[in-house]
């Protein structure tokens, strides 16, 4: 029987599933072998799950959509490992949800922002950017200073998180709050904090001990970020599998 | 080709007892012409704060960062969204001669549950509501509305479809469709995710990571491969042989162009994500697809712009078909230089820069925009029943405010894109990095302000056409007094 394009033009709902199977067979070969290629993320030591004021930071982050401007995802060419540092690996988004790669370098990309600036720097910079980089073209945010940070549900972030597969122990869940207050607390015992969330950086973000704000929980995130795998020792033969 | 089957009705005009249900389409040119002026205005502003950080205003709901999806989400969604389906309802009735299935009552809740959608999803970008997901940021709750409100839309169009007393389903027809059923699964798989609580709006993302980043851009470069393209392609398919008064200019291209572009598009979205932590074949894969995408894209272009052929003359007379046509050039424009830009090399350039911002433009501005404003200047006075327009000198103001616009837009974004990525590889004579970062933001501003007022000439011709088109429904006819106006009317 000669085929005809009449047939599928006379029937709707023959046009609709050849449609849909026409459409569905690109995303299918594309990303259903993400899932399932053993080498897609590289096996490397250091990458954690967010800590607890690390992740309320990052939804802050989201909130404001700093994304728009600002990158997370560092290309291996010469300038922008010598501008930024080591490319980015798979790995290192690992326990992003959302990713945070980013599709616009409005502002430089913060994949290894982690430890580049002080937390004096980073307070100043939000609160008016223009009075450390004049040039600067970044909103000001100096409603994070002000803002107590509401956390309450913390632990309920974590066990959303741990039910898509971030690896959240019980542990982690039970002391969700208390890990929450102690990072941004100079003060505080930090021993099973760090022990729970190895290299997470400790101390007063904001420059006001006695109120834990937004600005506390965004400038922990930036610190970390990017810090988690140490690069000294790793060789590109490690990366590969 | 078969002969149609002589069984069906061969009587044309509309079944008295059936009407066309036209109020309802009228209600999405209405919202089409609103959500057009509150999206460039949201450009305008948005370009505006680039320059001048100022416009910020200090506010947590006025940042760029939460203004920037309000712009996106109302040029994307709400006026593209409101002209496809205001559009699809109009042309499946009179390709179909069947009114809309369901009657009024379906039509009228996809109208407000899509209004609804548009204004929840703006609100909770205002207040800091965002999946982060580039063009898909709406929350959970959000996400699953439009969903709901979806389903219905796609009940009433293929329903129109099934029950259609023409033998075949029209070209147009089948690229709304594509657009519908391809929006569905795009929408539906990326926005999965787990609400931390029934009572909050904050969800966390089901995939995490590279899978996360494929997934997005799988359905963010879909977004603009079915909404952008495929339902626009439906609305020249339609309304250029309409206002040309000729055929489409080849059915076998019609066909060839339909399939080969939905399935090459959907491969196309890691071009996204060149030099990323994406796995390299599926980079180049997705380079590939890119580039092939280019045929079905100008064969499609190819057969819009044909169709005048024999009725070039009517590009003098017919100024809202002088959109139309111009928007098909734009769209071979875009869619040579997206191939272009998705090959690794130039894109190590271009990513990251205001090229691309440019070359979003340079779609949706000479694309969508364009091709949407000839399809209105076409149908308001269709459907408030008048001869013509209000004014066609105002068309032609439009016309050319609009096409310096795109034009000091697109040039701009050239110039600061490539300059930029030029600036962050430039090395100095001791192989150190020429530039800091700041010194390319710096370099940037003359470009944001030229690209601004840019943005303004567009958004002064739209007002334009609003203007132009409310006089027009309200049967005004320039040079003509008010009151002659009315006298030409039949007397009561």
């Amino acid at each position: 029987m000669q085929f005809k394009h009449a047939t599928i033009e006379r029937s709707a709902p023959l046009l609709a599933v050849l449609t849909l199977i026409t459409v569905a067979i690109g995303g299918l070969v594309e990303i259903v072998p993400l899932f399932t290629i053993e080498s897609t993320i590289e096996r490397v030591q250091g990458v954690r799950p967010y800590s607890p004021l690390e992740l309320a930071g990052r939804n802050i982050y989201v909130r404001e959509g700093c994304y728009v401007c600002h990158s997370q995802q560092i290309r291996p060419m010469r300038d922008e490992v010598e501008r930024y540092g080591h490319y980015s690996l798979a790995a290192e988004s690992m326990y992003d949800r959302p990713f945070q790669w980013g599709s616009k370098r409005t502002g430089p990309d913060l994949a290894r922002v982690g430890g580049k600036y002080s937390n004096e720097w980073h307070v100043a910079h939000m609160i008016d950017p223009r009075s450390v980089v004049p040039e600067s073209v970044m909103p000001a945010y100096p409603f994070l200073a002000r803002r107590p940070l509401g956390a309450g549900d913390i632990a309920a972030h974590l066990v959303a998180n741990r039910r898509l597969g971030v690896p959240y122990s019980e542990e982690m869940i039970a002391s969700a709050a208390a890990d929450l207050a102690a990072q941004a607390d100079p003060e505080a015992d930090t021993t099973d904090l760090l022990k729970r969330y190895p290299g997470a950086v400790i101390g007063d973000f904001d420059g006001d001990p006695k109120r834990l704000t937004e600005m506390d929980a965004l400038i922990a995130y930036m610190q970390v970020l990017g810090t988690m795998v140490k690069f000294q020792g790793v060789t590109p033969a490690d990366l590969k599998q | 080709m078969q002969k149609a089957s002589p069984a069906s009705p061969m009587g044309y005009g509309m079944d008295a007892e059936q009407p066309y249900i036209e109020d309802v389409v009228r209600a999405f040119v209405v919202a089409t012409v609103f959500w057009a002026v509150v999206a460039f205005l949201a450009g305008v502003y948005i370009a505006l704060q680039l320059a001048f950080p100022a416009l910020n205003l200090g506010l947590e709901w006025t940042t760029f960062g939460r203004l920037r999806p309000v712009h996106t989400s109302a040029a994307i969604f709400a006026f593209g969204g409101n002209a496809l389906i205001g559009t699809s309802f109009y042309v499946v009735q009179r390709t179909c001669r069947a009114a809309l299935w369901g009657g009024p009552v379906p039509a009228w809740f996809v109208f407000w549950g899509y209004q609804l959608f548009i204004v929840l999803a703006a609100l909770g970008y205002v207040m800091g509501y965002t999946q982060s997901k580039e063009y898909a940021e709406p929350e959970w709750y959000v996400d699953l509305w439009l969903t709901l409100v979806w389903v219905v839309y796609f009940m009433i169009f293929i329903g129109t479809l099934i029950k259609r007393e023409e033998p075949h389903i029209y070209v147009a027809n089948w690229f709304y469709l594509a657009f519908i059923i391809t929006v569905a699964m795009l929408h539906i798989v990326n926005n999965l995710s787990l609400p931390v609580s029934i009572f909050g709006a904050k969800s966390y993302s089901a995939f995490a990571g590279v899978q996360d980043a494929l997934t997005q851009w799988w359905y963010g470069h879909n977004a603009v491969g079915f909404f952008l393209t495929a339902g626009f392609l439906a609305i020249m398919y339609y309304f250029i042989p309409k206002a040309a008064g000729r055929p489409i200019y080849s059915y076998r291209l019609s066909i060839i162009h339909f399939w080969s572009l939905i399935f090459l598009y959907i491969w196309a979205g890691p071009h996204h994500l060149h030099y990323t932590a994406l796995p390299d074949w599926a980079q180049t894969l997705g380079m590939a697809f890119s580039v092939m995408l280019w045929m079905p894209s100008w064969g499609g272009m190819i057969n819009g712009i044909m169709t005048l052929s024999g009725a070039w003359d009517k590009l003098r007379t017919d100024p809202g078909l002088r959109f139309s046509v111009t928007a098909v050039g734009f769209y071979g424009m875009a869619t040579f230089e997206g191939p272009v830009m998705s090959i690794r090399q130039v894109n190590a350039l271009s990513h990251y820069t205001d090229w691309t911002v440019g070359h979003v433009h340079s779609g949706a501005l000479g694309w969508n925009a364009f091709v949407t404003f000839g399809a209105l200047y076409y149908l308001v006075p269709v459907l408030w029943k008048r001869a013509g327009l209000y004014s066609t000198r105002l068309v032609a103001w439009h016309f050319w405010l609009g096409t310096l616009g795109i034009v000091l837009y697109i040039t701009a974004m050239w110039v600061s894109g490539i300059m930029q990525g030029l600036m962050w590889r430039a090395y100095d004579e001791y192989g150190f990095l020429q530039y800091s970062f700041v010194e390319t933001v710096a370099a940037m501003r003359p470009f944001y302000m030229i690209r601004a007022l840019g943005g303004l000439c567009f958004l002064g011709g739209a007002l334009l056409m609003v203007y132009n088109l409310w006089r027009t429904a309200q049967g005004h006819v320039a040079g003509q007094p008010a009151a002659r106006a009315a006298a030409a009317q039949p007397a009561e």
